[in-house]
């Protein structure tokens, strides 16, 4: 697991939207100094910050560890609402405050064959991770999204692994059909390894074909963080025991089995 | 110019005026990656109750402008984990490790007390009359002034030669009358303030955006009420008063001491980056330079109207 790095005020080298509709679709790339970080687990986040902000927003916002290199740290951030804004709107040469990588990140079992599971932004984090598994050839990905497909990230991805399908929901009446292609994924890897990150109604689905298989499972959670250090409390959720886990420090990535998740599904 | 940040509080010798808010900074150990936890002034610690407490469902915290709503409920692992696991890990021996105490009644406060005076390495005792999220006890005995000074003697009682700092509620319609009960029943220092309780909803869910429906309202929003109630605190009482409440600079820290308080606490200011306290001490001496402060016992209450 990478320790947490110190936290830094860095230059932000470039905000660039992905692809030719990404502009209009919220969904940027945005690329920042390496704070100092050391090599990270896919799955860890960033807490970010622009000077921008001043007092108002007040808490920093969460992001996946999409891309980490001695150089850069890369974001793939979709804009919903006035944080998001805020960073998308800003240009190369602006200062934000990083701190990070944070949280526990996916596991990583190079010889297992390994399904990973993406619901629109989640796909981010598996953009690490594809590109620093030791054995990609054992990874398929099943990514489902809403807006068009050029603006993620995902034609980079597809081609280094062994098995890649995107799924576009364009109306709720696509649901169903999205529903029956996680359930044969998920079938299909009742032996290996699933990981996920997505919306919650997407990772609830997970860990309900989880269970169905007795799949083992890994979902990277979103609530909502104040400090994404351990400090607040803010960010918990229940486990199995029924105490409330802090979802910045203990995950956000938790076995399915961990947590109360399966039962609400 | 060389400037002294040094104070006095209560017993305590603190290095500088800038100690953390309780709730806002876990244990201390969580911010140890950030910056030097024995820079600090002092830490005060989240909420210890007797058992540990198991806090309210999510959602728990909303933004606001300029601040946030808590409703917590003062989850926390329970005093006898914290003296075992957490205490031993902290500098106390350099820098006054403050516990926060919550609990349902005067009996169990007392207890608490208690236990805590006992604990080699808790240099103060800060009791929590004002929580606003939790049903039992809590800010019920921060709003009446005879409940907060008898349930002030029963902690006294009870705490050694621990320094007892009473935290007062805002939400009440005249803090004086609840800081002067306090300091009758024995409180060595006032702590001033906790949240003010507030209210936040979603026009299309329909629904609260804190579970509990009413939480904590704290932040920079707040700053200008915790400045008048310490403001109106430090006129009333001769007991030293802590100033806390939306203090994100070292501005904001003589402000508060103009104003005639002794020390400070950081609070939601460290969610804005965890190095926010450290920053703060460390600004402190040089804006004293600048404005040509060499003491904070010399400026203290030195607004003129
Ligand atoms: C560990 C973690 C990793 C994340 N990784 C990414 C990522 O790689 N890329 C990305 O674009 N987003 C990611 N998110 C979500 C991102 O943090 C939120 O979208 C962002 O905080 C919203 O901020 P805002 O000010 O724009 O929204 P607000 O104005 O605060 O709210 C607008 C909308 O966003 C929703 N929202 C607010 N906070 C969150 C949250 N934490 N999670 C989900 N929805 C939220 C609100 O419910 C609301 O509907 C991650 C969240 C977590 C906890
Ligand atoms: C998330 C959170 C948890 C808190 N928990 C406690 C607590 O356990 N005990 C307490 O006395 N005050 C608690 N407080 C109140 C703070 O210590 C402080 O009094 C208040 O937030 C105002 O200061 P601020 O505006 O600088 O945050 C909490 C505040 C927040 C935001
Ligand atoms: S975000 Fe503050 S404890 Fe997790």
């Amino acid at each position: 697991m990478g320790k947490s790095g110190a936290c830094r005020d860095v230059r932000l080298l470039s905000v660039a939207p992905v692809g030719p509709e990404g502009a209009a679709y919220g969904c940027y790339l945005l690329e920042v100094e390496n704070p100092g970080f050391e090599p990270a687990v896919a799955g860890q986040f960033v807490m970010v910050r622009p000077l921008r902000f001043g007092q108002n927003p007040v808490w920093p916002r969460p992001f996946s560890l999409c891309r980490l290199t001695e150089e850069k740290l890369t974001l793939f951030v979709q804009a919903c609402g006035r944080g998001t804004d805020i960073l998308c709107g800003l240009s190369a040469g602006d200062v934000v405050t990083v701190w990070g990588p944070l949280g526990q990140g996916f596991a990583l079992e190079p010889e297992i064959p390994t399904l990973l599971l993406a619901g629109g932004v989640g796909l981010a984090p598996f953009v690490e991770y594809v590109a620093t598994h030791p054995a990609p050839s054992n990874l398929s990905l099943l990514f489902g999204h809403r807006q068009p497909l050029s603006c993620y990230p995902f034609a980079e991805m597809a081609v280094r692994i062994g098995r890649a399908e995107a799924f576009e929901e364009r109306s709720p009446a696509d649901l169903p059909a999205f529903i029956e292609r996680l359930d044969a994924a998920v079938a299909g890897h009742a032996d290996g390894l699933v990981l996920a990150c997505g919306p919650r109604p997407f990772l609830l689905t997970v860990a309900r074909l989880a269970r169905k298989y007795s799949a083992r499972a890994q979902v990277s959670l979103e609530n909502r963080m104040a400090c994404g250090v351990g400090g607040c409390l803010g960010c918990v959720e229940k486990n199995a025991l029924g105490a409330y886990v802090q979802t910045c420090t203990e995950g956000p990535v938790f076995w399915v089995e961990e947590l109360a998740l399966a039962e609400e599904a | 110019m060389s400037v002294d940040t040094a104070v006095r509080l209560a017993g305590l010798a603190l290095k500088n005026p800038v100690m953390t808010a309780s709730g806002t900074f876990g244990y201390g150990l969580e911010f140890a990656p950030y910056g030097d936890l024995r820079s600090l002034g002092g830490i005060v610690v989240k909420g210890l109750s007797l058992k540990p407490r198991l806090g309210n469902p999510m959602p728990r915290i909303a933004e606001t402008p300029c601040g946030m709503l808590n409703a917590i409920g003062l989850q926390n692992c329970g005093v006898a984990a914290f003296l075992r696991d957490k205490l031993p890990r902290l500098p106390h021996a350099q820098t006054p490790i403050v516990a926060n105490l919550y609990a349902c009644d005067a009996d169990e406060f007392a207890e608490l007390a208690g236990v805590l005076s006992a604990a080699e390495g808790v240099a103060a005792l800060e009791v929590n009359i004002s929580c606003p999220n939790v049903k039992a006890g809590g800010i019920a005995f921060g709003q009446d002034p005879a409940m907060a000074g008898r349930l002030t003697e029963a902690v006294k009682k009870r705490a050694g030669d621990k320094p007892v700092w009473v935290k007062l509620s805002p939400n009440v319609t005249g803090i004086v009358a609840i800081a002067r009960a306090a300091v009758l029943g024995g409180a060595d220092a006032l702590t001033c303030i906790n949240t003010l309780t507030g209210m936040a909803v979603d026009i299309r869910s329909r629904k609260p955006r804190l579970a509990n429906v009413i939480g904590g309202l704290s932040g920079p929003a707040i700053k200008p009420v915790a400045l008048r109630c310490v403001w109106q605190v430090c006129q009333a009482v001769s007991a030293p008063v802590i100033a806390v409440g939306g203090i994100s600079s070292a501005e904001d820290v003589l402000e508060f001491i103009l104003v005639g308080a002794h020390a400070v606490q950081i609070g939601t200011a460290n969610f804005m980056r965890p190095d926010m306290a450290f920053h703060i001490a460390e600004r402190l001496p040089a804006l004293m330079a600048a404005l040509g402060i060499d003491s904070l016992d010399a400026y203290r209450g030195t607004l003129s109207r």
